[in-house]
């Protein structure tokens, strides 16, 4: 299987999960497709990381994991806490900030 | 047909037809499920890649990690509102053309260069260059990842907190 196979999966998925983020009416949906985009990433740097024989990719694909989940841990609990003062996730409510 | 070019592409459509899922469903719940499902097709892509320490991490903190906690989140506010949730889409068609424009865009460059198709050998093993490189020249980003970890938990904490 060429690079350029994996490099296309890869696309499919950021594709889908942007498509999640936009669409998505829930802020844990876009929380979901942030995760779909993130993973495409990852398939891309450990393809890389093997079809040019370097460590290097797949280093950083761990480090992007670990971000991830720092993330994911800072965007629930601003959501709960969201929904704790709203009583919603809808990011379409949520325009507090809108000037 | 060898090995690789078969399990690549069962992950491939597992991977496409989760990720679908994940985006389209409208129960929140069954979402994340798909979510694990992609994750876990990702991990095998990672295999087929010879990546089996990141295949490992993947599940663990993946997987494991971000789908338990999605799940709990869920479960926290559904409690909290006392219904199930239901989510709907917005701006289908909008997000439609815009995802597809990425993935055309990404896809054309793709096509139009020429990049590596086959693999080099692979000189030893890859979990045990990783772990070289983590206590070596990547020594100090690795250590930030742990002071980001840190502060990360400590931030979540604060928000999610109890008014006392």
């Amino acid at each position: 299987v060429p690079l350029q196979a994996y490099l296309l999966l890869a696309a499919v998925v950021f594709g889908l999960g942007l498509f999640g983020v936009l669409t998505r009416r829930n802020a844990v949906g876009i929380l979901l497709g942030i995760e779909l985009m993130l993973n495409a990433v990852n398939i891309n740097l450990v393809a890389f990381s093997r079809f040019h024989g370097n460590v290097a990719g797949m280093l950083f694909a761990l480090f992007t994991i670990a971000i991830t989940v720092a993330e994911v841990a800072v965007g629930l609990a601003i959501v709960i806490v969201l929904f704790r003062v709203r009583k919603t996730i809808e990011a379409d409510h949520l325009d507090l900030l809108r000037g | 047909v060898t090995a690789e070019v078969l399990g690549f592409w069962v992950m491939a459509v597992v991977l496409v037809a989760a990720s679908l899922g994940v985006v389209l469903t409208p129960n929140l719940f069954h979402a994340v499920l798909y979510l694990a499902a992609a994750l876990v097709a990702t991990g095998g892509v990672f295999l087929l890649l010879e990546a089996a320490f990141l295949f490992g991490v993947q599940l663990l903190l993946y997987a494991g990690g971000v789908v338990t906690i999605v799940v709990f989140a869920i479960m926290l506010t559904e409690r909290l509102v006392g219904e199930t949730i239901v989510q709907s889409s917005r701006y289908l068609f909008n997000g439609a053309v815009l995802a597809v424009a990425v993935f055309v865009g990404v896809a054309g460059f793709l096509v139009s260069r020429d990049v590596a198709t086959a693999r080099p050998p692979w000189s030893g093993d890859a979990t045990v260059a990783i772990g070289r490189a983590l206590v070596g020249p990547y020594a100090v980003p690795f250590e930030l990842l742990g002071a980001l970890l840190v502060v990360a938990l400590l931030g979540a904490l604060y928000f999610a907190r109890t008014e006392d």
